[in-house]
């Protein structure tokens, strides 16, 4: 119980640093690169929901992510439209352009899904980077406004979109931990568990596979939209394999599947980035070798791993309370019916 | 191939003989290339699994797959999935599939995983019976289980028979399959060899040399 009681004020406590967060730090510098921080894990939130909850790995995220901040970037830069209409419009885009991509997509499995959406998450970095006259082609785009003040509330401050991204981030979160804990989240988890045995008790495989795989991207174009209104310039980089990966590797020391691992593994991956940015591009030489161990040691991540720990602890104590009621007959017994 | 309402017909057959291949085009999981399976006057060869399981046939997979990370709860949850519209009605199962087996009231907040193999083999059965099957397909309930509980688990496929489940066994286990069916097939490289009343079959020299070795 008081393990609970650990997490209930663990996540409080995170809830009321991220609060306070504008108030403690002053650098200008520290805030910009939180936000962005929370911003990706928007993103991997979204990615979670698809690869950690029904185990497709897809490889067009971040393709969606680069839908949700041209649609935004383009339908208010160029077409001129209401910011918040056109932030719905990058959400709904995102999710149909899913929807569409999906419906092909989930007639492969395994490693050809993975190859299938990489090859369409390329076909959409194409896009932009080529189609010169609608997106600006390797110049990018810029002059995206600020977010539109919505009543009294305005973004044009560091600290406003500070909690705006935080507010979405929250939301993500909510709809993350809801999904999961809901019937739909427990389909999810049992096609992942064995496509072959969800579908023997009458779950339709492929309509569920969709349905997260259509969630994920509206995740994505959610954390894209709020990225192109933050950074204010977005380029066909945005939509590169490159950063696809990065997300799958927040998600992987993070923990796939988990709750809390997408925001653990994208802060603590960010912050890493960025205190190790001396080393440049030899980083990676760094992230490689602890990413290989990672997957062999603790393939859920640093928060499956902890849990993994805290529940075989919480599984030898229980052992020792009932080896010492128990008489000594009933593990005999148990090897008798197991066999 | 013929199963009537309310009886229990077992099929039997050696490793590779073709039962398992007849469960899975039965329940959806592979295409027939040719042929016909109806279900209550409804042709139901080339539906999806889904489909077949909402009308009432279902099926509890060989070699006890569940969900092991979920819990006991959880698993019967999940069966009646197809269901999952109707709480209510899925509620009051609860207590006729822990009635049958009681040791998984008792687990009911333990993960599947965690179970033994008979228990894993007793869920997998409750977990089917939640998705309220009018025909339910057993394939090698007995697989991997001591003597013991092969007869505990097959007196309650006796009792979920009578209760009004048509029931449709695979086995290999002949004598105890026999024992509790009302009529069998053998099948052999997925053809029908012999078919016939339980007595007849459990007379039958070359089954009893094949399959009973006594």
């Amino acid at each position: 119980m008081d393990k609970v009681m650990n997490i209930r004020n663990g996540v409080i406590l995170t809830f009321i640093i991220t609060l306070l967060l504008p108030f403690i730090v002053q650098s200008q510098y520290v805030l910009h690169v939180v936000t962005m921080a929370l911003i990706w894990a928007i993103s991997v939130y979204g990615y979670n929901m698809n690869v950690g909850y029904v185990g497709s790995l897809s490889l067009a995220h971040v393709g969606f992510f680069a839908i949700g901040a041209y649609t935004l970037g383009l339908l208010t830069v160029k077409a001129g439209w209401n910011f918040w209409l056109a932030f719905m419009a990058a959400l709904v885009l995102s999710a149909a352009i899913g929807f569409l991509v999906g419906l092909v997509s989930f007639r492969t499995k395994g490693h050809f899904f993975a190859i299938y959406t990489m090859c369409v998450g390329f076909i959409i970095y194409l896009i932009i980077d080529k189609w010169d006259s609608l997106t600006g082609g390797v110049r990018g785009l810029i002059g995206i406004p600020h977010p539109a003040p919505i009543g009294p509330l305005t973004f044009d401050t560091l600290t406003s979109q500070y909690y705006l991204v935080l507010f979405f981030l929250a939301v993500t979160i909510l709809v993350a931990k809801r999904l999961l804990h809901s019937l739909l989240g427990r389909t999810f988890l049992a096609v992942n568990n064995s496509e072959e045995l969800a579908r023997a008790i009458g779950i339709s495989t492929r309509k569920n596979q969709l349905l997260s795989f259509v969630i994920s991207c509206f995740f994505a174009g959610l954390a894209g939209a709020l990225y192109a209104s933050f950074v204010r310039f977005i380029g066909p980089d945005i939509a590169s394999i490159v950063l696809g990966f990065e997300m799958l590797m927040y998600l992987i020391i993070g923990g796939i599947g988990t709750l809390a691992g997408p925001l653990v593994g994208t802060l603590l991956m960010v912050w890493l980035t960025q205190s190790l940015q001396f080393l440049q591009d030899s980083r990676m030489v760094l992230f490689g070798p602890v990413l290989v161990l990672l997957v062999i040691f603790y393939p859920q991540g640093i928060v499956g791993g902890i849990t993994n720990h805290w529940r075989k602890r919480r599984k030898r104590s229980d052992l020792k309370h009932s080896e010492s009621k128990l008489p000594k007959q009933v593990p005999s017994h148990r090897v008798n019916a197991r066999r | 191939m013929e199963v009537k309402r309310g009886e229990l017909v077992v099929l039997l057959g050696a490793n590779g003989a073709g039962k398992s291949t007849i469960f899975r085009t039965i329940s959806g999981l592979t295409k027939p290339s040719y042929g016909e399976i109806t279900f209550l006057d409804k042709k139901i060869s080339g539906w999806s699994p889904n489909r077949i399981v909402m009308l009432g046939v279902v099926q509890c997979a060989e070699g006890r797959k569940l969900f092991p990370g979920m819990t006991v709860f959880e698993n019967l949850k999940m069966g009646g999935f197809v269901h999952r519209q109707n709480k209510r009605e899925l509620k009051a199962l609860f207590p006729y599939v822990f009635d049958l087996f009681p040791i998984l009231r008792e687990k009911k907040d333990q993960p599947a995983g965690s179970l033994s193999g008979g228990q894993q083999q007793m869920l997998a059965i409750a977990r089917a019976l939640m998705a309220k099957p009018k025909l339910l397909l057993l394939d090698e309930p007995s697989l991997g289980l001591a003597p013991l509980i092969v007869k505990q688990l097959f007196d309650i496929i006796q009792r979920i028979n009578q209760e009004g489940t048509t029931v449709l066994l695979a086995e290999q286990n002949a004598s105890a399959a026999l024992k509790i069916a009302d009529r069998g097939y053998v099948i052999e490289s997925g053809e029908i060899v012999i078919e016939g009343s339980s007595e007849t079959l459990l007379n039958h020299d070359q089954i009893r040399k094949a399959y009973i070795g006594a």
